[in-house]
């Protein structure tokens, strides 16, 4: 059910005297005008980032995994801490647009569509990192439970890295539906605004033949739920399964229980400040600021604050158990990462993770522009070093003997810069390409929630409620 | 020798030949020698290798290697030992003692000579065919005269007292020869013996200056936690015997703080070989000289100073210390073990009592582990069947049924098992050069070494107990650390492509061209056994010319540097994981034998090649299921007390076990307060 009516006291979701006609134009600008310098210098960055990080690839590829800093004792470093960390980031827009879509989520409409683009482009990064690290990336495909003349001969079905294939491929699979599913209608709405001929036809293909009619909008709503239905489980199933990677293992510091639920909340709490670092410099650049409002920044601000405060809670419930257990290998785990020669990114962590996004408490930070951009960075410094951490676990494990130390070298730091190079340049090109903002999403709620359209509701809210009450009743 | 260098100086030499020496490289008249040999006449080289020696010679006459030659030798009285090629000569050589006969105008060849004299001596040919098929001769019994003695102990004695030791505060030099590359003969140019870690430092490819930690500490070189990990050791200056040299410092606890010790063998000549080339530096012109002429690899009051350059060294342990809580390890003084020889095996049980107990109280109950019980008895569990009939291997059994929610996989047939001696174990390192020459393990080099790229299967840890600021506290411990062929194995569960499994007879297994590299394996081990193929060192993966980014190759591909590799195992190519496979081919070898045979495999005729090369026997392999194998009656009878699994308590159920070490010695170091008084506790109970 939507509310006809929204009480001014709710803040406005779009600022500005809005009509229909006005949203259309304001997010179609950007795609129906030239690049800016500033689109082409930012495109093209990305764009040499992107080749580097192939070159990168290529030269691991070629000479072997060697090249990598990667060692006996420690078998994964930047490749799954990167891994880890962009699925992590890929988990906000699943939220946004499935579980707060459950919620009725008004505010989800101003940054959902971008968001989920972000998720896409960040899943399309991550899974590069499991891919390349294979020592035989050409014989990648026996992953894949598919018939076969060796027996057949099946994966291990009960190896966490299989199962990762299986969570990572759905939920990048049920996201791009989700995403593209929504972009039909606006891709319509360009192809009826289009004055070249390929314009036309592009849009024209990308909108599956959109008509607008009623029959269209129902069948779209009841995709969206239903692909709502089917994000949502996934938004927690995927860092859960990414998790038992460590989870199921054996390894002191690996072998927690904790690890799902941790996963998940610090997932979500990279996926959000990844989103306001991309969203806060999107309404700048594109003019969007009356549709991504300082009251959107605020709620992702308190998620963040929310789900950083799950991860510091999980932190300190891991040192206390590992204190608590008397298993001494647990113990020791522990005592290495807090004070072990990798003692800087443990603590890096925590201050970028734990102590800083407590500020949010304060509102006046949470409504800060500047400081949210600044604090998204940090978060997801400090997820990464999360990560990190939990990967350097290997480099102290049972036996002494073995214990080693781990330094990137430049082709993994290069393949890592690579997938920054992937995202933005995906990211651009959306931004280019395809409205930022869910078009008929926004115009669903702009009658109540629109900021002019709220200024009318002045005069209804001074009547009494019983005067309310009989007109409404007159109405039906 | 000194007489030669004596001749030599005065010009008196005419000729001069030199087979399977190299006085130029690692005499004390080294140089004297290398200076004149230009000026005599005839110098002569069967050396087989352009070793410093060959290069000055004026003749180089390449003899054939031994085992491309007759001949026969008497390494110990009344032993003959006859010599017959196993392989044709590979190069145009030709045996040294040919080259003399030829030369002294003999018509025969040196194989008749070698035959006749000992068809001659043994009285027909069949006698000498008999011979040479046992390969020795044990002709008659020396008869043993009685000893005597003339030196002058008194005299001895004297002397020794009168060598000066340094003075407070310096520093005395002790030259040494390493276990693998000794005085540096052909072995410099061995690149297994180059790669294998030194028993003690752990360090390959190079000789570097022991030091003991507070010597260290006083000298700038400080012996730091992070620093262990980091390859850049300090470079010192050394000045002794009034040569000066460059060496890095490798810190040692247990080194006498003022005693520094180097290493003899290195610093060779490129002509010598590649592995030989460029690997540390040549200290022989440290060796003084006794007035009577003899060497002495010992100087006093020398001056030692820290440049404060630094050199990279590639040592495969970086931490040392073996952390007495972490029982990894189990160590007991002979004392103890006598008063009670059932500690250790009492306190197993008592750790693993949670699972076991109903084992031990009830009699044929399962407790509240009964649903884990019944689930491994579906898998015809033999002592699970008929438990309460009290068995020593009972609780075992129990522990390795209740441990876990799997079903429990029992090996009916063979079951293959290890058990290595911590006592026996001195260190040496012939298990992990054995086991490379058997199952072809790649040789990294020395920069890969310094990435902890090691490939060996075979390593031996090398632990020091108590105080290293304390040299004569120090105790050191080794344990030889190989893949445990777990039966419930850590590295199995998480390959995503089974490419790791467990065969019927309890052998953890890789299938080389099933895996696809994703190292997971090698992370879930807790032993960090397995080992990564990071680079393509056999040429063998679909890339061509890519071992080194510079374009360098190793040659590995030759036909002569082939034929090092053993054609029953699998040259494994780049981005597979590898591990111990407990010599597979030499276990389907010894069966199919027995097979053809009609019969079934006995007891010790299937040996791995590690086993085989310790020369203190400390591993003891075969078949566990076999109640008279040798593995077996040690495991369960003969050495109970004393064994243990590593890391027994996380379940991984090892088919490798060890046996504690019992020092002779009043006191364990290692041995912490904590573990003191768990045992005054048991006592009491």
């Amino acid at each position: 059910m939507h509310l006809k009516y929204e009480s001014t006291i709710r803040e406005a979701l779009v600022d500005g005297n809005k009509s229909y006609h006005q949203v259309t134009e304001d997010i179609c600008k950007t795609i129906e005008s030239k690049p800016t310098k500033l689109w082409a210098i930012g495109f093209w960055t990305s764009v040499s980032l992107l080749l580097f990080g192939i070159f990168c690839v290529c030269w691991e590829v070629y000479w072997g995994t060697g090249v990598w800093g990667l060692n006996r004792t420690i078998g994964w470093g930047y490749d799954i801490t990167n891994f880890v960390w962009w699925i992590g980031i890929g988990h906000a827009g699943t939220l946004i647009s499935a579980i707060l879509l459950l919620f009725r989520q008004g505010w989800r409409t101003g940054v959902n569509r971008a968001a989920e683009a972000m998720t896409i482009f960040a899943v399309m990064c991550a899974g590069q990192f499991p891919i390349w690290h294979m020592g035989r990336v050409w014989n990648g495909f026996f992953v894949l439970p598919y018939g076969n003349t060796r027996g057949p001969l099946w994966p291990n079905f009960v190896s966490p890295l299989l199962w990762d294939v299986f969570a990572i491929s759905t939920y990048f699979t049920v996201s791009l539906l989700f995403w593209y599913s929504g972009l039909v209608p606006d891709f319509a709405t360009l192809r009826d605004r289009a004055k070249t001929k390929f314009r036309k036809m592009a849009y024209g293909f990308a909108s599956f033949g959109w008509a607008g009619s009623a029959k269209h909008w129902q069948r779209h709503e009841m995709l969206s739920l239903v692909l709502a239905g089917l994000s949502t489980p996934l938004v927690l199933s995927v860092h859960t399964i990414v998790s038992y990677d460590f989870a199921t293992s054996i390894i002191p510091g690996w072998h927690t229980t904790i690890f799902p639920p941790y996963f998940v909340a610090g997932a979500v709490f990279s996926g959000f400040a990844m989103v306001q670092t991309l969203l806060v410099l999107t309404r700048k650049v594109l003019n969007l600021q009356e549709y991504i409002t300082i009251g959107h920044i605020e709620a992702m601000n308190k998620v963040i604050v929310l789900t950083g405060s799950i991860v510091g809670v999980a932190y300190l419930t891991e040192l206390f158990i590992a204190f608590y257990s008397g298993v001494l290998w647990e113990a020791e785990a522990f005592r290495l990462r807090v004070l072990g020669p990798y003692w800087w990114a443990y603590w890096a962590m925590m201050t970028c993770n734990v102590v800083s996004p407590q500020l949010f408490w304060f509102k006046k930070l949470r409504r800060n522009v500047w400081f949210t951009f600044f604090m998204s960075i940090i978060v997801n410094i400090g997820m990464w070093f999360e990560r990190f951490v939990i990967m350097m676990t290997l480099h102290r494990d049972y036996l002494p003997s073995s214990w080693s130390y781990y330094v990137p070298t430049w082709p993994e730091v290069g393949f890592f810069l690579g997938t920054f190079g992937l995202f933005f340049t995906c990211y651009f090109l959306f931004a280019k390409y395809c409205p930022v903002i869910a078009i008929a999403e926004i115009k669903f709620i702009l009658k109540t929630s629109g900021q002019n359209f709220k200024d009318k509701m002045n005069t209804i809210e001074e009547k009494t409620d019983e005067h309310f009450m009989a007109e409404q009743l007159s109405h039906h | 020798m000194a007489a030669f260098a004596e001749a030599m100086k005065n010009g008196q030499v005419g000729a001069v030949l030199f087979y399977d020496c190299n006085p130029v490289y690692d005499s004390i008249h080294g140089k004297l020698i290398g200076d004149k040999l230009a000026s005599v006449k005839v110098s002569v080289s069967f050396n087989e290798r352009m070793d410093e020696t060959t290069q000055k010679c004026k003749v180089l006459a390449p003899s054939h290697h031994w085992l491309e030659s007759w001949g026969d030798a008497e390494p110990q009285s009344g032993y003959i030992s006859l010599m017959q090629p196993t392989i044709s000569p590979l190069f145009k050589t030709r045996s040294w003692e040919e080259s003399l006969m030829k030369w002294s105008g003999s018509t025969t060849s040196h194989y008749d000579h070698v035959k006749n004299y000992w068809i001659a001596k043994l009285g027909g040919e069949a006698a000498f065919d008999a011979a040479i098929q046992k390969g020795v001769l044990e002709t008659e019994t020396m008869p043993m005269s009685g000893a005597s003695f003339s030196g002058n102990v008194a005299e001895a004695q004297a002397k020794v007292a009168a060598m000066k030791a340094s003075a407070d505060g310096q520093v005395d030099l002790v030259l040494y020869e390493k276990v693998g590359i000794g005085r540096g003969g052909a072995w410099s140019n061995n690149p297994w013996l180059q790669e294998m870690p030194d028993p003690v430092t752990k360090c390959t490819w190079d000789n570097y200056v022991l030091m003991s930690p507070n010597r260290a500490k006083k000298m700038g070189a400080e012996h730091t936690d992070l620093n262990e990990v980091d390859a850049n050791k300090k470079v010192f200056k050394i000045k002794a015997n009034g040569t000066e040299l460059l060496l890095p410092i490798l810190v040692l606890p247990g080194m006498h703080d003022d005693v520094v010790a180097v290493a003899v063998g290195y610093g060779r000549d490129k002509g010598v070989g590649k592995a030989a080339a460029g690997t540390g530096i040549n200290v022989y012109p440290f060796v003084s000289k006794f007035e009577n002429g003899n060497a002495n690899y010992y100087a006093s009051n020398i001056e030692i100073s820290n440049t404060g350059k630094t050199y990279e060294l590639a040592i495969t342990q970086t931490h040392h210390s073996y952390q007495n809580d972490r029982l990894i390890i189990q160590e007991f003084t002979f004392d103890e073990f006598k008063k009670d020889p059932n500690e250790l095996y009492n306190e197993r049980k008592a750790a693993l009592s949670h699972f076991t107990h109903s084992y031990d109280h009830a009699e044929g109950g399962h407790g509240e582990h009964a649903p884990a019980a019944a689930h491994g008895g579906e898998h015809a569990a033999p002592a699970a069947a008929h438990a309460g009939t009290k068995t020593e291997e009972d609780w075992q059994q129990a522990y390795r049924e209740n441990g876990t929610l799997y079903p429990n996989f029992e090996s009916l047939g063979m079951k293959w098992g290890m058990s290595i001696d911590l006592s026996s174990c001195v260190g040496c390192g012939s298990c992990t050069i054995a086991c490379q020459a058997e199952n072809n393990v790649s040789v990294v080099g020395k920069k890969q070494i310094l990435m902890v790229h090691d490939m060996h299967w075979i390593r031996i840890d090398r632990y020091f107990a108590n105080n290293p600021t304390k040299p004569d506290s120090i105790q050191t411990l080794f344990q030889p650390m190989i893949c445990q062929h777990c039966d419930n194995a850590p590295c199995e569960n998480v390959c995503p492509v089974n490419a790791t499994n467990h065969s019927s007879e309890g052998i953890n297994q890789m299938a080389y061209n099933r895996c696809i590299g994703t190292r997971y394996c090698a992370n879930n081990c807790p032993y960090k056994v397995r080992r990564f193929n990071w680079r393509d060192w056999n040429e063998a993966d679909c890339f061509d010319d890519n071992v080194y980014e510079d374009g360098r190759r190793d040659d590995i591909n030759n036909d002569i540097t082939r034929m090092v590799l053993n054609p029953d195992v699998t040259v494994r190519s780049r981005g597979v994981m590898e591990k111990c496979s407990f010599c597979v081919q030499r276990l389907q070898g010894a069966k199919a034998t027995a097979k053809k045979q009609g019969r079934t495999m006995k007891d010790g005729e299937a040996k791995v090649a590690c086993q085989q090369a310790c020369p203190t026997d400390a591993i003891v392999f075969g078949n566990v299921n076999d109640r008279e194998s040798a593995i077996y009656k040690l495991r369960y009878e003969e050495q109970k007390e004393r064994v243990f699994h590593v890391l027994e308590e996380i379940h991984t159920l090892p088919n490798v076990n060890y046996l504690s070490k019992i020092r002779n010695a009043n006191v364990l170091q290692s041995a912490n307060p904590e573990k003191v008084q768990h045992g005054a506790h048991t006592e009491h109970a």
